[in-house]
């Protein structure tokens, strides 16, 4: 268990401080934010309509940037090496790392984004639904972009196939992410999602270690 | 499956099951294609697109077979060490994917004068083109690395965790009630299909499987070879 935190508080200071974390996923958020109004034109009904969506969107691709940087660094500089060899097993260290990424970039982009969303119109009676639902999606995102960071951990180019590998995963997260904040649902509808969110956060919490792990071993036979 | 744990012993057997299953194939094909283009009724309502079905139905139920036959597969490197395992699902995900193609885009010919449109973002047309992006990822993973056991280990990963879509892809007509018509051959209260269309779409399903599995031992074959070859290679620079 202490060794569970000790990595968990390493990943989360290294996550918030070294460049190309945290802060620059939410640069690369805002960045996306002013593009797509420009590439829509700045109809505000319009803008309104899309803007879960245009939320959703911008998240998912801040996580999956980010995933290389949960084990490629550490593989690089043989910290990998280290975490392999103690008594802790390695499933458990790679849902260490996963959770640090979750806490580091996920968590905070997710309470940030539905606020960041006014800026395209989005209507704020849904923000607290927004805002549910992207936190309980985030981890199942972050817990996801682990097994492709860890499959893709020794690949110098791995950024492409990252998406590749994740994308198709990360369908089922966005649809019923955004099918909780549209309009025509309504309050019993986005219940219904997030029910199933739930429920795609523990499919991927039980599917994320083995997976990470089994990724990992592979490097280090 | 132990008997073919020796490479040799596969060759053995599949060189001696290669001719038949070609005839076969070629046989089955003559006369589903018989069937299905001219002993078959047109639909009261489709019309002679009805035909397209022939070509459709089978290709896709063949693309999530196959995807399950490599996910197998991936199990059985992964749990038995089985020798072939890898190189059956990896000879096995091109085939797929094909078939994967095949069944989107004769989709697309039918939905066209059907209705109206080549793609709807309907639930079992973007399982069906996620199960396509898994068969590329899972081949990028084959290609990406240069070390054969390394991206064998990795590609098991992808196979297996990959394989959750495919119940999606299968029930997605049933929870999600879109446009795409929901399973109408098995089901409650037996087919919902006219014999006369049945008959040769069976035809067809038996025609593509044998050529499935005719061009799936190609494959395995050539790629036991490679290996060889590899193998071969790696000694003689040891050597030299």
């Amino acid at each position: 268990m202490i060794a569970f935190t000790a990595i968990l508080k390493r990943d989360i200071i290294l996550g918030l401080r070294q460049g190309g974390g945290a802060g620059a996923a939410l640069a690369f958020m805002l960045s996306v934010l002013v593009l797509i109004p420009l590439a829509l034109g700045p109809d505000q009904n319009l803008l309104r309509r899309l803007a879960p969506g245009i939320m959703w969107l911008a998240l998912l691709l801040a996580v999956l940037l980010t995933s290389e940087r949960i084990f490629q660094l550490d593989y690089e500089d043989g910290t990998l090496d280290a975490l392999v060899g103690i008594s802790l097993p390695l499933e458990l260290v790679t849902l260490a790392k996963a959770l640090a990424h979750w806490l580091a970039v996920g968590l905070p982009l997710a309470i940030i984004a539905p606020l960041l969303g006014i800026l395209i119109n989005i209507d704020t009676t849904a923000l607290p639904i927004l805002m549910l639902s992207m936190i309980l999606g985030s981890l199942s995102l972050s817990l996801l972009a682990s097994i492709g960071g860890a499959i893709t951990a020794g690949l110098r180019r791995g950024g492409l196939l990252v998406a590749l590998l994740i994308l198709p995963l990360y369908v089922p997260v966005l649809v019923f992410g955004v099918s909780a904040t549209s309009a025509e649902t309504g309050p019993t509808g986005s219940f219904s999602s997030l029910l199933v969110q739930v429920a795609i956060t523990m499919v991927s919490l039980v599917v994320q270690p083995w997976a990470s792990a089994a990724a990992l071993r592979a490097y280090f036979r | 499956m132990q008997i073919f744990a020796n490479p040799n012993r596969f060759f053995q057997i599949a060189d001696r099951a290669m001719p038949v299953l070609w005839v076969a194939t070629l046989v089955a094909f003559v006369v589903a294609l018989y069937f299905a283009f001219f002993n078959s009724p047109a639909d009261y309502q489709q019309g002679e697109t009805v035909r397209i079905m022939y070509v459709h139905v089978p290709s896709a139920s063949l693309a999530l077979f196959v995807y399950v036959l490599m996910a197998v597969a991936s199990a059985m490197a992964l749990i038995f060490r089985h020798p072939l395992a890898d190189a059956a699902a990896k000879a096995a995900a091109p085939l797929g994917a094909a078939f994967c193609f095949l069944a989107l885009v004769t989709g697309s010919i039918w939905g066209k004068p059907m209705w109206g449109t080549w793609w709807v973002w309907d639930a079992r047309l973007t399982s069906m083109f996620v199960l396509m992006l898994l068969y590329l990822g899972y081949m990028a993973v084959w290609r990406a690395f240069d070390d054969p056991h390394r991206a064998a280990s990795l590609a098991r990963i992808v196979a297996l965790v990959g394989v959750i879509n495919i119940p999606i892809v299968k029930f997605s007509v049933n929870w999600w009630n879109t446009l795409h018509q929901p399973a109408s051959i098995v089901r409650a209260g037996g087919p919902a299909i006219d014999k006369s269309i049945l008959w040769p779409l069976g035809m067809m399903f038996m025609a593509f499987t044998l050529l499935f599995i005719s061009t799936h031992l190609v494959a395995l074959k050539n790629e036991v070879r490679a290996r060889k070859i590899r193998a071969e290679k790696l000694k003689s620079m040891g050597n030299s």
